[in-house]
């Protein structure tokens, strides 16, 4: 069995380690690993086994192209209804479907960022079934021989309290195929009619199979929000779970340690990578308890219900589909070159080359991680939420062009005040009212020492609320610049001492820890403006 | 003039002997008079007026668009027609109008062909009698010919209810060319769709190798094998229809990409080198036999061994065998049987053969009441048994008429090509054709006995 490296996840480490609750509890943001629930419950002598999740999934992604998968018609969201239809997608008789080259190259070239195997040939079939978005009858897939293969995506796990001990995991791509999406219907209860808009119908999707390599909701939220990131960072999909634009099914079965695996639920109707862990989570206890009860687990597919936080069947069909799958007469098998296969009576332009879409492959997150981690010395889990923000890293490398601050001291900034406060107010970065060199000006600033840390909070504030002012105005304006003249600051230190006596004989007895009020009066004293530093060294050379 | 090829209408109309207009309404008034025939489903007389009005105004411009400009063409109704009701010949289409025109469909009209109408069929193209569709029967010309009257109706009483089918499916495309009401016509061809109604009605029918002309607008039967056909009444016709049609569609991703270049076949064509092969499964005594003889459990027995019946699946049969737990022994199976009847040509081309020669039908034309004495299936297997094989291997077939039956009815000649030959099998289908002498239908006379049959004297009444 190939699992046991990568059956037990962080928590369930974690969890035999330490002690834990009995059951499951779901915790907001997060749900704990229920094997952990299982080892707790096997130390009560509940029961002598170990269960163990095993999860795997099937993403559909919407491929981001200018037309559909087999017709010309446009591809955009939030049109009109029924206003992208072409003959072909509203299955006129006599029409007949054409492959669109570009996303063709869409799938070679997210094959390729998951190291898979790019097929030279793969077909189309047809997987009939009958639903009223179908005008057609069938949906045109790649069942028989995918465009890819035998990959695997790399992402990481954060564990531990403070969620910053960092796992590498891999889960494996069983394969990448393209295929049709179907239209959409809407119910309409109230008038007992259900209505369909055909505007998604033949839009192209990549189906990305991922082995049951994961054991619990946490691993296959991570890895989705990485697929995620690597498809944005291809152009080949936006990702966006909630616009349906990346649609998640999860197979879910459980299994004793040593034990063959168990009967698999498919859970779908999940729309964010926060929902698929709570679905997947809930589904694996839901199966522990009934085996544990001596019941049986269906084979069926389940819908993950977000209000309730549970799953519910979906077992309205009397037995397994048949799609009666055939191969696509209309279409002949697709073959993709290489340098090597292309012969150079071909134009270019007609075919599609692996090689030549391998050298257009942009910085995976993953390598930008690993080249921000060793530019510029910052730490691995900082460098992941960086890239893990659409447009903070390049804020972030901007913001160090300009400023001759410290990336290590830059970092914090970013990821603590600055994303905070996006997060906050619910913006993305390219909507942040401070722009990079307004932040670098105030780290400037707070670099050559012009202002102290706590002044520079405040005028970070300021900048937020954009009142257009730089860093330099508002410091000017609210008087928050560090105090440059020494024989001011003397002189207030001075007056401190004189002011203190009783602090200053403590001091003068050994107790140096008393320094930290005279340093606080100072701070009062100048309102914020004195550099601690420099308050320091100026009473200690006073006082001793 | 009624017998007029494509080169000798041109020639007509650059002679000013007629216009297209004006042969534009003789065609239409004879597809009034010949209306018995049901070869038509919808007639298309205010726009095939309009597109020929346009050609006569290039004629008289002298900027014709080609040997097709002003020529009367009728289409099978199951060609998508931008405008014009589509039907297949079925209920499920009644009243569909398509909002675009079938890519040969298109390549007609832009050489400046004035569309007569959409022509009658079996419904979906399913059959070999143009019957069973829901516009009713087609029928043959050729049974209220004088030469069918002489031989066989006098035997018989003289009633209409004696009529010969047309052969299928594509029935109404054969009748249309075979009465002389268009000078061409489309018709499709999955099993012998084409060559069958042009064997039965004594004209050329053509189905050119699969990827040649584009299925764009096609109202499918069977993707792999479907082939739009051509009809017309001498083959240098074929031809140039051909040349307008054929070659590379984007919308058609099964045409071949090659350009094609559109040819005229020679007028002395030398035949002395040619190997012809005769396949000998399809030899047995008696084939051309009267319909009652035993041979029909010997042409069964010998199609049971020859052909797999899912090939030629109807819907339900379809379903049946592309189930998971059929799939492997009858879809694949046939697939492979497939591709075994199509190496078997290809073993024969390569080994010096040019070209195949067999019937294209078991008989002449059945009467409507003896053909339908067995069902649509059978009857489908048992008629296509010399022109299925070719749609299994995409190769290019033609039906040339050769002579008259002893009941007076067409009897035609099939030869089969390597794929992409299709020149060289015209050209050999011309030869052939010079060498035959076969009559003509009289148009009047056939006209006449239908008007006798239907005299009020007569108390016949008509199917």
């Amino acid at each position: 069995m190939a699992l046991p490296l990568l059956g037990l996840c962080a928590w369930c480490r974690g969890a035999l380690v330490s002690r834990t609750a009995n059951r499951l509890t779901v915790v907001r943001g997060s749900a704990r690993c229920p094997t952990a629930a299982a080892a707790a419950a096997a130390r009560d002598g509940r029961s002598k086994s170990k269960w163990m999740g095993v999860v795997g999934l099937e993403v559909h992604a919407q491929l981001c192209s200018n037309s559909k998968l087999f017709s010309g018609s446009r591809v955009q969201f939030s049109a009109p209804p029924n206003a992208l239809v072409s003959f072909l997608d509203a299955s006129l008789p006599g029409t007949l479907p054409v492959l669109n080259k570009h996303c063709v190259e869409a799938a070679v070239m997210t094959g390729l960022a998951l190291n898979c195997t790019i097929n030279k040939k793969s077909m189309f079939d047809r997987k009939h079934y009958f639903y009223a978005d179908l005008p057609v009858g069938y949906q045109i897939t790649q069942q028989r021989c995918p465009i890819a293969i035998n990959g695997n995506l790399a992402y990481s796990l954060y564990v531990g309290r403070n969620r910053n001990h960092m796992i590498p995991k891999l889960v494996r791509i069983q394969q990448i195929q393209l295929e049709q999406d179907s239209g959409r219907s809407l119910h309409d209860d109230a008038r007992s009619q259900t209505l369909i808009d055909l505007n998604r119908a033949g839009i192209g999707l990549m189906e990305i199979v991922m082995k049951p390599d994961m054991c619990c909701g946490d691993e296959a939220a991570a890895a989705v929000r990485e697929l995620q990131l690597i498809l944005q960072t291809l152009g080949t999909c936006h990702g966006n779970m909630a616009e349906g634009q990346l649609r998640v099914d999860a197979n879910v079965s459980v299994h004793q340690h040593g034990r063959p695996y168990g009967v698999r639920a498919e859970v779908k109707n999940i729309n964010s990578p926060r929902f698929l862990a709570r679905a997947i989570d809930y589904e694996i206890q839901r199966q522990i308890d009934i085996l544990e009860n001596g019941g049986k687990i269906l084979n069926e597919t389940r819908a993950f219900d977000y209000k309730t936080g549970q799953t519910i069947s979906l077992r309205d069909k009397e037995g397994k589909q048949d799609y009666r799958f055939m191969p696509e007469p209309n279409l002949p098998p697709l073959a993709i070159f290489d340098n090597e296969t292309l012969s150079s009576n071909v134009n270019p332009q007609q075919v599609v080359n692996i090689d030549h879409i391998r050298e257009l492959l942009p910085e995976l997150p993953d390598a930008k991680r690993k080249r921000l981690v060793e530019k510029y010395g910052i730490l691995a889990e900082h460098s992941f939420t960086l890239v893990n923000e659409d447009g903070l890293v390049q804020f972030f490398e901007t913001v160090l062009e300009q400023t001759e601050a410290n990336p290590k001291k830059v970092i914090g900034w970013i990821l603590n005040d600055f994303l905070a406060l996006l997060k906050q107010n619910n913006l993305s970065v390219n909507q942040s009212p401070i722009t990079p060199p307004a932040l670098a000006e105030l780290l400037t600033l707070l670099e050559k020492g012009f202002i102290s840390s706590s002044a520079a909070k405040q005028v970070f504030v300021e900048l937020w609320e954009g009142e257009g002012k730089s860093a330099v105005q508002i410091v000017e304006q609210k008087e928050l610049g560090l105090i440059q003249d020494h024989r001011k600051l003397e002189q207030i230190c001075q007056r401190v001492i004189e002011d203190h006596p009783s602090e200053v004989s403590e001091i003068q007895q050994g107790n140096w820890k008393v320094l930290n009020k005279l340093i606080g009066q100072v701070q009062r004293a100048t309102h914020g403006r004195a550099a601690p530093t420099v308050v320091k060294f100026i009473l200690e050379k006073k006082l001793s | 003039m009624w017998g007029w090829t494509l080169r000798e209408i041109t020639r007509a109309f650059q002679e000013g002997r007629i216009s297209p207009t004006e042969l534009c309404q003789r065609c239409l008034s004879l597809i009034r008079k010949t209306a018995f025939l049901n070869a038509y489903i919808t007639v298309t007389e205010e726009l095939a007026m309009q597109q020929a009005t346009a050609a006569e105004q290039r004629l008289q411009r002298g900027k014709c668009f080609g040997p097709l400009d002003g020529v009367p063409i009728a289409v099978k109704d199951n060609f998508s027609t931008a405008g014009i009701e589509t039907t297949c010949a079925s209920n499920m289409l009644k009243g569909y109008i398509p909002p675009f025109n079938a890519t040969v469909v298109q390549r007609l009209l832009d050489q400046g062909a004035v569309l007569m109408g959409k022509t009658n069929l079996d419904e979906f193209a399913m059959g070999s009698g143009s019957i069973d569709g829901i516009f009713g029967p087609v029928r043959n010309p050729w049974g209220y010919s004088e030469q069918y009257r002489e031989r066989f109706a006098h035997d018989q009483k003289l009633e209409d209810s004696n009529w010969v089918i047309a052969g299928g499916s594509s029935g109404g495309s054969a009748v249309a060319v075979a009465s002389q009401t268009c000078f061409a016509s489309l018709g499709s061809d999955t099993g012998g769709s084409t060559r069958n109604p042009a064997a039965h009605c004594g004209i050329v029918g053509f189905k050119s190798s699969y990827g040649l002309l584009s299925r764009h607008g096609l109202i499918p039967l069977v993707n792999s094998m479907d082939v739009p056909g051509i009809m017309t009444r001498c083959v240098d016709d074929i031809s140039t229809v051909l040349g307008t049609l054929a070659g590379h569609d984007p919308k058609d991703s099964t045409t071949i990409q090659d350009p094609f270049e559109p040819f005229e076949l020679p007028d002395e064509i030398d035949v002395r080198n040619l190997n012809v092969g005769i396949p000998k499964i399809f030899l047995f005594k008696g084939h051309r036999s009267e319909i009652e003889s035993s041979t029909e459990a010997l042409y069964a027995a010998t199609r049971h061994e020859g052909f797999n019946d899912a090939v030629r699946g109807r819907i339900l049969a379809g379903n049946y065998f592309l189930l998971k737990q059929n799939y492997d022994n009858f879809f694949v199976k046939a697939q492979k049987v497939r591709r075994l009847i199509a190496n078997d040509f290809l073993k024969v081309f390569g080994s010096g053969i040019d070209v195949l020669l067999t019937p294209t039908t078991l008989s002449d034309a059945f009467t409507y009441h003896e053909f339908i004495k067995e069902d649509n299936r059978t009857r489908s297997a048992q008629e296509d048994i010399f022109t299925q094989s070719v749609n299994l291997a995409g190769l290019p077939a033609v039906t040339v008429p050769t002579a008259l039956s002893e009941r007076g009815l067409p009897l035609s000649i099939q030869f089969i090509g390597r794929a992409f030959c299709d020149k060289q099998l015209l050209t050999i289908a011309k030869w052939f054709e010079q060498q035959m002498n076969f009559p003509h239908i009289n148009i009047q006379g056939l006209l006449n006995h239908y008007n006798e049959l239907h005299k009020p004297h007569n108390s016949v009444g008509a199917i």
